[in-house]
């Protein structure tokens, strides 16, 4: 089974666009949207969800009131500074509340109770291709990453089950949990940037982090011509630390007119000089 | 006056809005505040930089078992919300793991034998800078690899001496490190593009500071790519449009080299002008 694990450390660089092309141009596959703070890629797929399933992110301490006697042990057990005395009681900001459950433990007139967090879910859904495993964190809620496993556990599941020997996976901005927990395990990942400064610097960030994984890392330059100077010296870069460009893809507006258009840059404008390259760098990949 | 830039999609234009506000803000003698909340990958000192004041660790506390105390009795790893403490008591073994422990100190309660004391872990840097002498700039960066943002955001959000006016660049998504930062601010400004990809993001991150009841307006970054569905959601949802910016080369390309619209392109400045007495205004 070959997992490809596509991430950019910054966003917007268009891991989703390349995901989207990659899951229209595979024959049998899987794929596996981690962003799961903002999950995109079901607006071009379209999946058939069959399955449906809730995910409880944590929990979350709430006081009883009429047996809480103002004792304050918890504001000073909480790491979190998630407990302050407000108005002459004792309140606990649910934003700041990671769910350790010390409160709880400790209250000594047991006044803390724990609240299961289930509002986020995830989904199996067909493709004319294979499957996708897709998920909503609720507003607000934590435990992305925890999230992304799961999302990564029913892909390998489902592979197994539909014999699909790819794994597409599209993953979320950032160097932090959920994005670890994207790339753990993969055999190849692709690190979109773009020829910015900033993408640049995130680029080295992320890279850095599948190193530390030991993950085979390619590069794609997107929007390569917005600055060639710059795309030079990513190139230069990678060149220099070991890493492979293995495409550079221009700018070019049909990838905007796709999305709107509910459509992967492969089934809009299959002809389009972008389209021809994000075929050639997917071959590269499965071939690898 | 705390304004946070934010956007559930990442790479919208929160870092070319925060940084920009920033220098139109200083230059009009504005005392202002510039904080990098994207600890994860923070991006504001490419664009803009000052004359370093201060650097302070952000550490953590980690627990460490003595296993010559350790009676094995399993309750550190009861206590544990994170499974961050493997127990296998057949054949004596207990061991942490760091990179699951959130800190939370609850293994210390559970020990009733003092066989866990605690060590610092470093989790990142707060960068202090101080620009033109009257302005600064706080940066939280986050270790690569490390299990979670928020301890860095949060002591960076900490570090301001209340300027007159605070921008806080706030992480992409709607989870803890957005929440994080949002929550400690007065306004909201969220950053969108004019894509079915951006309204989606955008319709998410409004129903979190819903919930939060957060004040909040929008600006449509890369104006005229796309399509206008998102204008007719925010009148439809009687959202303030704060301010677009249109989508041109000349801007990308000012972007992509690091540099400041408002230093290149003079009209610019009095668009962010506007936009913080807008923001000032809804505020009122």
């Amino acid at each position: 089974m070959n997992e490809i694990a596509i991430v950019s450390g910054k966003g917007g660089t268009g891991k989703t666009v390349l995901s989207a092309a990659f899951a229209t141009i595979g024959e049998k596959i899987v794929v596996a949207d981690c962003d799961v703070d903002a999950s995109n890629l079901y607006l071009i797929l379209h999946p058939k969800d069959f399955q449906t399933e809730r995910f409880v992110t944590g929990y979350k301490a709430v006081i009883d009131y009429s047996t809480c006697n103002n004792c304050k042990l918890c504001i000073s057990y909480c790491r979190f500074n998630a407990i302050n005395y407000i108005e002459g009681m004792v309140k606990i900001s649910e934003t700041d509340c990671d769910g350790c459950i010390l409160c709880s433990r400790i209250c000594p007139s047991g006044s803390v109770s724990m609240v299961k967090s289930n509002k986020s879910y995830w989904y199996i859904g067909e493709l004319p291709n294979g499957r996708m495993i897709h998920a909503c964190l609720a507003p607000g809620e934590e435990n992305s990453g925890k999230l992304v496993n799961v999302v990564r556990e029913q892909a390998r599941k489902t592979a197994k089950e539909t014999g699909a020997e790819i794994i597409i996976i599209d993953g979320p901005p950032g160097t932090g949990c959920p994005a670890i927990s994207s790339i753990t395990g993969v055999k190849n990942a692709i690190v979109v940037t773009e020829p910015t400064s900033s993408g640049f610097h995130d680029m080295k960030r992320i890279l850095d982090l599948t190193a530390g994984f030991k993950i085979k890392t390619h590069v794609v330059i997107n929007k390569y011509d917005l600055n060639p100077e710059v795309t030079e010296q990513i190139a230069v870069w990678c060149q220099a630390n070991g890493y492979s460009v293995i495409g550079k893809l221009p700018f070019d507006s049909h990838v905007v007119d796709a999305m709107v258009n509910s459509k992967s840059i492969i089934e809009w404008m299959p002809d389009a000089e972008i389209s021809i390259k994000i075929c050639s760098i997917y071959k590269t990949i499965i071939n690898n | 006056m705390k304004i946070a830039i934010a956007s559930g999609k990442g790479g919208t234009g929160k870092t070319m809005i925060s940084t920009n506000l920033f220098r139109a803000a200083e230059k009009e003698g504005i005392d202002v505040t510039l904080i990098d909340c994207d600890a994860e990958e923070p991006n504001v000192t490419e664009f803009i930089s000052g004359t370093l004041t201060s650097t302070k660790p952000v550490t953590c506390n980690i627990p460490v078992i003595d296993t010559n105390k350790c009676v094995f009795c399993g309750k550190c790893h009861e206590y544990c919300s994170y499974h961050a403490i493997v127990y296998l008591p057949p054949v004596k073994f207990i061991k942490v793991v760091e990179e699951l422990c959130h800190s939370c100190g609850a293994c210390i309660e559970a020990c009733k034998f003092g066989a866990i004391d605690e060590k610092e872990k470093p989790l990142g840097m707060i960068t202090t800078s101080s620009f033109n002498n009257h302005a600064n700039i706080i940066e939280g960066r986050a270790n690569v690899g490390i299990y979670s943002p928020v301890p860095v955001i949060k002591e960076s959000i900490r570090c301001n001496t209340e300027s007159d006016l605070t921008i806080l660049d706030s992480p992409p998504g709607i989870s803890c490190p957005f929440i994080t930062t949002v929550s400690r601010a007065d306004f909201v400004v969220l950053v969108t593009e004019p894509t079915p990809f951006g309204l989606n993001d955008l319709k998410l991150s409004v129903e979190t500071l819903r919930t939060l009841n957060k004040p909040f307006g929008v600006i449509i970054n890369r104006a005229g790519l796309g399509n206008r569905e998102v204008y007719s959601w925010l009148e439809e949802n009687k959202i303030p449009l704060l301010a677009e910016i249109k989508f041109s080369r000349e801007i990308a390309h000012i972007y992509s080299q690091g540099k400041m619209l408002v230093d290149e392109i003079p009209a610019f400045h009095n668009i962010f002008i506007d936009l913080y007495k807008s923001i000032c205004n809804l505020c009122k």
